[in-house]
């Protein structure tokens, strides 16, 4: 059962008819192998480069600890509704059980793998002339993104998991997000009452007191990611606290590849690291600490760990959930001794449920969880920096932790109130596309003749084919009617294209009444009498029993079947209107 | 004035005249003045200028158009002051047109210079100084100045301004001392004109709708009665008071802060009769209608009035309370707190406006806070002082900031969100959490304290200023917990509340903020300081990490840490409570401590640790720590050894201190101990034995002594003065009358002497008798010596010459740079 895991709601959409998936950060694209390759996925999966390996790296760990305690058979009968209503919790609550899975290959992931588009910050990607995409560094992970969609008059924003804090990926592009329509907020922090440095500090004060009194420590932890960080404040740290003698293990089957591939990464890194990088130097001071072995890192306990390792000394390793991997190893061998501590960091799992199958256990245990994604105080300022038209996000967002009913800062302010979505709900977002971008093809650009009819406004007629494919819209020049035309031909021809000889001029302007009237008098009117109507003017030539009505757009000439008459005063007419 | 000083005279007044010549610096001028007022206390400034004719030309120089720089100007405006501030002088300046073509309309005001606010200052400063006399009224009144003053009260320069409205109540005063006789002060057209005109202009500005105006108005007011005391200010007070109430009809009402300084002013005026003047009454008025945001410092100045009517103090009160009723009522299930915060909760109008603004409530209620806290260290606090109410209050703030209260109404809600995370209250808080422990408290809110306090120390949101306050607040109410009087036990709640803060002191003595390790370890060394000696505290600390890790901090990176944990470990040890457990038989871990902390004083490269040490061994020898008294003379020896080589002044000071210590103890012993003055009346000085006397020349204290007299730090040479002349007196009795060219030596002990004061101080002195000392000790002039040291440093360079000279030399310098151009 261990190696069964809660994948995705696969009743709500035809995953087959997916076209595109854009991936935000490593962290969100365990199930990624799932969708591409059991559903009929044909689509494309856009991600950047460190995306996509430090994601390889994850599963490759996680195909790794699984596989390393293969199971000959798998239980299946538990899930039948009425079997698991028996079982313990969580089991009895665990959802959609259906559809749990089996975890995947390696064979499976490189799979997955090998469908993924790379992207680069700041890279416009045209999806079928319809919409351009375009990931933004959202600060959280290295190379995670936050995703704009757009199109000629809307944009959509889609933020998810970003962090405004100065971590070690490249900071939050916030300036790019601004004129959003619609801007989707999802991921964020699992604990907003935890401030990241406040935890840190935490990790430390503790990590420091379990080592002096001669215990082991314990971080059950993702192979990258906050590590990283860690390392790091451990790197500022460790002299101070005169812990300069205490060995760090990181064992993972991606231990090496993860320390490395942090250090190569460096223009996905924040300023400071990245400037390192000239001087030369390692981005990372995990460097100087394998150098000087402080920080030791093994793919796994057995082999060269066993002959190396010492106490006390600090060990991080995975998985976080304490299921498998190394971790249950240690778990094993420290979890008797009250001089042992283990620190649990990651935020994506309940410390009290992880340490259940334990239990009874000695070794002490602290929640220091870090999660640097936004909390509300900094959605709040993100949100009047940004200022978009609507909020989009989850219901959770928009009302209180129930634990916490009393927490209204613990909510998503803003105004317009957000539009909230719950699980497979589907939600029309709040906009109508109304215009749509026309190219002009250069030799029909060449041939209008735009008139000016204000300052800074012409006008020109265009008569054209309009050529629309993959959304795009191209206006060509009309085909020349062929000479001789055959008949067939010409049929089409007069059906495609409208008779262009017969245009008449547009006009433009307004006819003043007064001189209009002077005018009419010149040309031998008389008796004019002028009324005013809600729309305009009636001129009213009594003699001729002729009615002129002027209105804003247009202006009408009645009279009783005299042609003539009726062209005479046309002419008067136009005299006083633009023509082109 | 001094010939010296009287010779460079000219030659300066001649420079400050030369438009030409620079006076590059402003402070030179402001000295200049300080002189020439210094020395008019003492002669006769008409005699002063008709002494030095050069005086007389530089301020006529002043009249003739020409370049004459705005400082100068400005000086030379303020000089006049000085000189016409006798009435003699006076009226000489006065003949000569000088005063008028400076002060009057068509002086200073119609230069160009009179744009630059320095000259318009100098001009204020100037008729500031010379408004002394009747003489000087008379010219005021003539010359139009006043007029020029009330527009100066709207100066865009606020320096200006101020000076204007402060002379304006210089003037005020100084007619009304003069012009009023007792009986008609009453009647305000019994008032000089020059008076009159002030307070019209006062009261025509009070009736003005532009705030700025009202501003100055009431600004004058509140100087004047803060100044002036005199049965006048009644009068004053009772003709400008409906002017000054018809404000509180305005809406909104104009310059607020203005209204209050002046109603408090009036109030704490010691001539005024408050119940006839209607003062109490305001009062009463503007607290019920500000805002609750603009009536605290009013309120709170109210409070603190000493002849204060005892409804007014209870509204002032309730004023002062209300954010914090607010907000117990947000929070509180319960109908209402008993107490005097009953009733004080305003309308949820208020509270809605209050809460309108996170930054105006924060403020708020920082201010409220202090305020409080202000309150009950003073003798005037509200009796009864609302004790369990204030308490309640302070610790649902505290649990509102740290996200761990949990109200029920709506109001609760938004003041979760408010004050959430806020450290800005929560350091105001504590800091009124630690004043409230001085009250009695019932003991459920009192264990409510603590749990809050460990809850705030665990937090790992708590940020270092918050936690060094949270320490400091646990430390007032572990120290007033306890209830048995005359007995400084710790209750048994505060035994098992130590039992849970230590784990989390273990915890922050790891914490990777300095700031924090730091106060925790202060923390550490104040509770063993007052319960180190307890049985009980020492069980629950033995039974933590708390010492090892106290220790292990000596070695800590930053020096502030070090600092402190050499105050703890030297707290742990003095208490016999040192992280390795020691027994008779094993010295060895004590020795050890004693050792690190010689190794710290000669080796720590920042001073705070090595000033540390001192302080503590000084406490040592002090109390007789078993370490120190095993063998005294080996620790002093070693400890002035490394002292006399340190380059920290104060760590030579320390240094110094403790010899002194040591000289007190070992004189006493000695006395005891020395076979020639047993029984001898007590009252007779116990002489010195001979044998202690070879002790400080074996240590060495006598060098140390002597070389720390010619230190460059004066602080040290002081200290050493002292040091010897107490050693000198101590030892007069003990030597026969030996001279000092007598002993073999001394005359090497000159000569060595005299090189140190030449900069020498490398030579060892050798080994003396103590003979040769006291010789030596006798022939220094230690007192002349006391004397040079007790003045400043720059008292060569403060004298009028130096600075007459320092002024001329750098406009010699200018005039050099100037030849070399051509």
């Amino acid at each position: 059962m261990l190696q069964e895991e809660g994948t995705y709601q696969t009743e709500l959409i035809d995953l087959s008819t997916v076209d595109v998936i854009l991936i935000s950060n490593y962290h969100c694209m365990m199930a990624l192998p799932y969708i591409t390759e059991h559903t009929g996925f044909t689509g494309t999966v856009y991600a950047t480069e460190p995306t996509m390996q430090i994601g390889r790296l994850l599963m490759e760990e996680l195909v790794n600890f699984i596989e390393r305690v293969p199971k000959a058979q798998s239980a299946s009968l538990w899930k039948n509704k009425d079997v698991q209503r028996l079982l313990p919790s969580p089991l009895k609550d665990a959802v959609e059980v259906s559809t749990w899975r089996r975890c995947y290959t390696m064979q499976e992931v490189n799979s997955a793998l090998s469908k993924i588009q790379l992207v680069g910050y700041s890279q416009k990607i045209e999806l079928f002339g319809a919409v351009q995409v375009t990931p933004l560094s959202s600060g959280y992970a290295l190379g995670s993104s936050n995703w704009i969609i757009q199109s000629h008059y809307e944009k959509v924003s889609y933020v998810s998991g970003s962090s405004l804090l100065t971590t070690h990926p490249q900071p939050m592009d916030q300036a790019s997000l601004k004129n959003s329509d619609v801007l989707v907020l999802t991921g964020l922090t699992q604990i907003p009452t935890a401030n990241p440095d406040g935890m840190v500090g935490e990790f430390c004060s503790n990590l420091a007191l379990t080592v002096r009194n001669g215990g082991n420590v314990l971080v059950p932890c993702y192979p990258s990611g906050v590590i990283y960080d860690l390392l790091e404040c451990l790197y500022q740290y460790i002299d101070s606290a005169g812990l300069s003698n205490i060995p760090f293990y990181f064992i993972s089957p991606v231990a090496n590849s993860s320390l490395e591939f942090s250090q190569i990464f460096a223009e996905w890194l924040c300023h400071n690291k990245q400037s390192k990088v000239y001087l030369p130097e390692p981005p990372f001071p995990h460097a100087e600490l394998i150098q000087t072995n402080k920080l030791k890192h093994y793919p796994s306990i057995h082999g060269d760990f066993s002959n190396d390792f010492r106490q006390p000394c600090v060990v991080f390793t995975g998985h976080p959930s304490l299921r498998f991997g190394d971790v249950v190893h240690f778990m094993e061998l420290w979890g008797k001794s009250s001089l042992n501590t283990v620190i649990f960091t990651e935020p994506d799992f309940s410390y009290l449920e992880a340490l259940a199958p334990y239990q009874p256990l000695a070794m002490k245990c602290t929640y220091c969880p870090i999660d640097t994604r936004l909390n509300f105080i900094q959605v709040s300022k993100l949100l009047k920096e940004v200022q978009p038209l609507h909020v989009v996000c989850p219901e959770q967002y928009t009302q209180p932790p129930p634990a916490q009913s009393h927490r209204m800062d613990l909510m998503i302010d803003c105004q317009p109130p957000a539009m909230s979505y719950r699980r497979a709900e589907v939600l029309a977002l709040p906009f109508k596309r109304r215009y749509e971008k026309i190219e002009i093809m250069p030799e029909l650009a060449d041939s209008l003749v735009p008139m000016e009819i204000k300052p800074g406004i012409s006008l020109a007629t265009v008569s054209a084919v309009l050529h629309t494919k993959d959304n795009k819209h191209v206006l060509q020049p009309p085909p020349r009617p062929a000479q001789p035309p055959s008949s067939k031909k010409r049929k089409r021809v007069s059906e495609d294209v409208p008779d262009c000889k017969v245009l008449k001029p547009l006009l433009s302007g307004s006819i003043p009444v007064e001189q209009f009237v002077q005018t009419l008098e010149k040309h031998g009117f008389s008796d004019i009498k002028v009324e005013d109507t809600a729309k305009g003017h009636i001129v009213l030539l009594q003699e001729a029993e002729t009615l002129i009505q002027i209105e804003e757009d247009s202006t009408h000439i009645i009279c009783d079947n005299d042609e003539t008459l009726r062209v005479r005063l046309r002419d008067l007419v136009l005299r006083f209107l633009q023509k082109f | 004035m001094d010939p010296e000083c009287a010779r460079l005279l000219p030659a300066l007044c001649a420079v400050l005249a030369d438009p030409r010549q620079l006076v590059a610096d402003d402070t030179c001028l402001e000295k200049l003045l300080d002189w020439f007022k210094t020395v008019m206390e003492t002669e006769c400034s008409l005699h002063l200028l008709q002494d030095h004719p050069c005086l007389m030309e530089l301020l006529s120089h002043v009249l003739k158009p020409q370049d004459i720089s705005p400082r100068v100007l400005s000086f030379v405006l303020r000089l006049v002051g000085i000189f016409a501030a006798q009435e003699d002088c006076f009226q000489y300046l006065q003949q000569g047109e000088l005063l008028l073509g400076l002060f009057g309309e068509t002086g200073a005001l119609s230069w160009a210079a009179w744009n630059m606010p320095s000259v318009r200052s100098g001009w204020i400063q100037g008729l500031c100084s010379l408004a002394q006399h009747p003489s000087a009224l008379h010219f005021l009144a003539d010359s139009g100045a006043v007029d020029t003053i009330f527009a100066l009260q709207g100066d865009p320069s606020l320096f200006v301004a101020s000076a204007a409205s402060q002379l304006l109540v210089h003037i005020l005063a100084l007619a009304m001392q003069g012009g009023a006789s007792g009986s008609s002060i009453s009647e305000a057209a019994a008032w000089p004109v020059c008076a009159q005109k002030i307070v019209n202009h006062v009261e025509e500005s009070l009736h003005s709708k532009a705030t700025p105006q009202v501003t100055q108005a009431l600004n004058v007011l509140t100087t004047t009665f803060g100044r002036c005391h005199s049965p006048w200010t009644g009068a004053l007070w009772g003709r400008l008071s409906p002017p000054v109430a018809c404000l509180f009809e305005r809406d909104p009402i104009p310059a607020v802060h203005s209204l209050m300084d002046l109603l408090l002013s009036v109030a704490r005026s010691p001539v005024l009769n408050f119940a006839a003047c209607g003062l109490w009454e305001m009062l009463a008025q503007t607290l019920s209608r500000l805002s609750p945001t603009q009536a605290g410092p009013l309120a709170l100045g109210t409070l603190k009035l000493q002849h204060c009517p005892q409804e007014l103090r209870t509204q002032a009160f309730g004023v002062l309370l209300q954010p914090l009723a607010c907000i117990l009522k947000a929070t509180t299930q319960a109908p209402g707190p008993p107490g005097l915060l009953e009733g004080t909760a305003g309308s949820s109008l208020t509270v809605d406006a209050l809460l309108s603004s996170k930054s105006a409530f924060v403020g708020l209620l920082c201010q409220t806070l202090a305020h409080l806290e202000e309150l009950q260290m003073l003798p005037q606090c509200p009796c009864p002082w609302p004790q369990v109410p204030l308490l309640e209050a302070t610790v649902t703030i505290l649990r509102l900031c740290d996200g761990s209260a949990n109200p029920s109404s709506s109001v609760g809600g938004r003041l979760c969100g408010t004050l959430g995370g806020c450290v800005r209250v929560q350091r105001a808080a504590l800091d009124f959490l630690g004043t409230l422990s001085q009250g009695t408290s019932p003991l459920e809110l009192v264990l409510e304290v603590f749990s809050v306090l460990l809850k705030t120390l665990e937090s790992p949101e708590s940020s270092p200023t918050v936690l060094k306050k949270t320490f400091q607040a646990t430390l007032r109410w572990l120290q007033n917990s306890h209830k048995i009087p005359n007995c400084s036990d710790l209750s048994p709640d505060a035994l098992l509340f130590l039992g849970e803060l230590f784990p989390i002191l273990q915890k922050r003595l790891c914490s990777p903020c300095w700031e924090v390790r730091d106060s925790a370890l202060e923390f550490l060394t104040h509770l063993i300081r007052h319960w180190g000696g307890q049985a009980d505290f020492k069980e629950a600390l033995h039974s933590s990490e708390v010492p090892t890790l106290a220790c292990q901090l000596l070695q800590d990176p930053e020096s502030y840490v070090r600092a402190s944990a050499v105050g703890a470990a030297g707290q742990l040890s003095s208490r016999g409570l040192q992280a390795t457990p020691t027994s008779p038989e094993n010295p060895q871990a004590q020795q050890g401590l004693l050792m690190d902390f010689m190794h710290i004083l000669s080796t720590d490269s920042e001073g705070f640790p090595r000033r540390a040490v001192l302080r503590v061994f000084t406490e040592w020898l002090r109390d007789g720590h078993a370490d120190v008294i095993r063998d005294t003379e080996w620790f002093v020896a070693t400890v002035l050894q490394a002292v006399s080589r340190d380059l920290d002044w104060e760590v030579r000071m320390q240094g110094l201190e403790l010899a002194q210590v040591f000289l007190i103890q070992a004189m006493g012993r000695s006395s005891l101990h020395c076979p020639y003055t047993v029984g001898l009346p007590e009252a007779t000085s116990p002489s010195p034995h001979p044998e202690f006397l070879q002790t400080l020349c074996r240590l060495p204290l006598f060098e140390f002594a002597f070389c720390a007299l010619l230190d460059c730090d004066r602080p040290v040479a002081q200290k050493a003065c002292d040091l010897l002349l107490f050693l000198r007196d101590k030892t007069t009795s003990c030597s026969g009358p030996q001279e000092a060219g007598d002993s073999p030596n001394s005359a090497s002990v000159e000569a060595v002497l005299q090189r140190w004061r030449e900069g020498e101080q490398g030579q060892p002195l050798g080994d003396l008798e103590p003979e040769a000392m006291l010789a030596i000790l006798r022939s220094l002039d230690l007192e002349g010596l006391q004397g040079k040291l007790a003045k400043s440093s720059d008292h060569m360079e403060k004298s009028p010459q130096s600075l007459l000279q320092d002024m001329l030399a750098t406009v010699g310098i200018l005039e050099e740079n100037e030849a070399d151009c051509y």
